[in-house]
């Protein structure tokens, strides 16, 4: 009977998805975030790519696999925007890379660590995006309203546990 | 080389978060050009990455918009008709009101093309346009952009204006074969040239971060008021002059701009709930022919509006000339007042009717009467010729209480040898 052995949390933890999950679900999320505001406008707040991002960062615990990931959905998200190819990439790039390397450090499984983890990148990815279209791109009359960005971030984490424990549904442990 | 091989393997994460970043950001700056401009189109590559995203999600915006539409136009086609024929009553009405409306303003319209005509003055009206579904939304409320279902395959063009009947909605960024990427007036990076209605004050409108339209390159003007209605100007050379744009809403100093204020717009159009717009696809110098028509139809309507005021016009004075007449009259031969003509029709009350019985003013009870007071001359057909000149003895109940000749016959003592009257008519 063949034994398997895992070395470190990382080990154990690390999942992986089908192929279909890992192409369909991302384009699920940007097809739905486009067109849920159409019928109600206030859904814009949400942000779906992100959570999709976070999710697939914190369970393969890959730090190249989330960046990736963030850079792939970002681009895509951008392509529909009127902003330059990029700035959501940038933005979902770093954050990919930054919550798979914290899912390597700690349970991503516990209820108060996704709030967190959620809460806390959703306002990251509001900074880097002030951040990117200010500096780099040169706006100065890029502004962001930060109660509204606060609110995003609630909105989002009460939005994306539930759809953490969907997905939970389609991990595979290697 | 081995110690080479340990660095990238050491490093690989970040070497590689590093590389994807650069990437980016080598192709932001070639997509970014001075001073940024996210209202034009992009350059032609950008286009195509663009296009292929747009290519893979507008099949199924497209596909759940058709269901929710043809969900929606059955329930409200087929079952949900309660209360069509008052509002098809209402609607009639409306028309009507309309009509009048239109008739009012049909004349200063003519008047008003005369004038530019006579200063040679240029303006542009709406010629073609194209009607088209709204079938998704960019999905980030930083970038307020909207995808239709129509394209260069129907005539569509970067720059082009879209509008509703409310009012202006944004213009054409991104034209695809078969969708198109419209950029709204209220994306923080949109802007329109508007015109005050009634100050005809000249503007610049803007759209904000938090998705409203403002006005902020204004000094503070007393005259500028909540309410007031702002259109377009034509001077951005993507909106037709004259468009409705929206009404201001508030107007408060600007705290990062001083002197400028703060102008905030509501717009006309509902920008966050948009089913179908048209796209201007062409202007004109003349007024559409369907314009004309209406514009004819209008001068119409008023001109025949015009003759009916003035036919009333004119029986009003007939009836007030008539009436003023019969006063001079009346007021030259007293008597006749007392008269009553038995085939005179009965009394009509005013047209205005405003006072439906006319006081004709009697004269004052005469206080010496003599011969020559009204009544006390006995008719002629009492008078003998050659008879007497008798004086008649005053009447003791003056003429003016009485009516009818008739009662001052009564009253009047007959003298069979009364001589005949001399004396002037009074």
């Amino acid at each position: 009977m063949a034994t398997r052995s895992y070395t470190s949390r990382r080990e154990l933890e690390e999942h992986s998805f089908h192929p279909a999950v890992s192409l369909l679900v991302p384009l699920a999320a940007i097809i739905l975030q486009a067109l849920l505001p159409k019928p109600l406008p206030r859904l814009a707040i949400l942000d779906l790519p992100l959570i999709v991002t976070l999710f697939f960062a914190v369970s393969r615990r890959s730090p190249i696999a989330g960046a990736l990931t963030g850079a792939a959905i970002g681009l895509v998200q951008d392509a529909l925007t009127n902003q330059p190819i990029g700035v959501n990439g940038m933005a979902k790039t770093v954050i990919g890379y930054a919550a798979a390397s914290i899912g390597v450090q700690v349970d991503v499984e516990n209820l108060s660590t996704r709030i967190l983890i959620n809460l806390g990148f959703s306002l990251v990815n509001s900074t880097l995006l002030f951040l990117i279209n200010r500096r780099l791109i040169g706006q100065p009359g890029f502004h962001l309203s930060w109660f509204h960005e606060l609110l995003r971030a609630v909105i989002n984490t009460a939005v994306a546990i539930p759809i953490f424990v969907l997905l939970d549904n389609a991990k595979r442990t290697d | 080389m081995q110690g080479m091989d340990s660095f990238f393997t050491r490093f690989r994460n970040q070497l590689v978060l590093v590389a994807v970043l650069l990437a980016q950001t080598i192709g932001l700056a070639i997509q970014v050009r001075r001073p940024v401009e996210s209202a034009t189109p992009d350059p032609s590559t950008i286009s195509l990455a663009r296009y292929w995203v747009v290519s893979v999600v507008t099949p199924f915006e497209r596909f759940f918009h058709g269901f929710g539409h043809n969900l929606r136009y059955g329930w409200t086609n087929y079952i949900d008709l309660r209360n069509t024929r008052e509002q098809n009553a209402a609607l009639q009405k409306q028309i009507a009101d309309m009509r009048i409306q239109q008739a009012a303003i049909a004349q200063d319209a003519i008047q008003g093309h005369r004038l530019q005509a006579l200063l040679a003055f240029q303006q542009h009206y709406v010629a073609a346009t194209v009607a088209a579904q709204v079938i998704g939304t960019s999905g980030s409320d930083l970038s307020r952009v909207i995808y239709i279902d129509k394209g260069s395959a129907d005539g569509l063009k970067s720059d082009q204006a879209v509008i509703t009947p409310d009012g202006i909605v944004g213009k054409l960024r991104d034209v695809f074969p078969h969708t198109s990427q419209v950029l709204l007036i209220n994306d923080q990076t949109s802007g329109a040239g508007v015109l005050l209605a009634s100050t005809r004050i000249r503007a610049i409108l803007r759209g904000t971060s938090t998705g409203r339209i403002t006005i902020n390159n204004l000094t503070a003007d007393s005259r500028i008021k909540p309410g007031e209605t702002v259109l377009t100007s034509g001077g951005d050379q993507v909106y037709p002059r004259g468009l409705n744009v929206g009404t201001i809403e508030s107007i408060a100093p600007d705290p990062d701009h001083q002197p400028y204020t703060l102008i905030q717009l509501r717009p006309a159009a509902n920008l966050s709930q948009l089913e179908e717009v048209l796209v201007i696809t062409g202007t004109q110098p003349d007024l559409p022919i369907q314009a004309q028509k209406d514009l004819a139809l209008g001068a119409v309507t008023a001109e025949a509006q015009a003759q009916a005021a003035a036919a009333r016009a004119a029986e009003l004075k007939a009836a007030e000339e008539a009436k003023s007449a019969a006063e001079i009259v009346a007021d030259r031969l007293p008597s006749l007042r007392d008269t009553v003509d038995p085939n005179a029709p009965p009394a009509t009350p005013a047209v205005d009717g405003q006072d439906s019985v006319v006081k004709i003013p009697h004269p004052l009870p005469t206080l010496h009467p003599d011969r020559y007071t009204p009544g006390t001359t006995p008719p002629a057909a009492d008078l003998t010729p050659g008879s007497a000149n008798s004086l008649l003895a005053p009447s003791s109940v003056p003429p003016s209480t009485t009516n009818s000749s008739a009662s001052v016959q009564k009253k009047a003592p007959k003298t069979p040898h009364a001589q005949p009257e001399t004396s002037p008519n009074p």
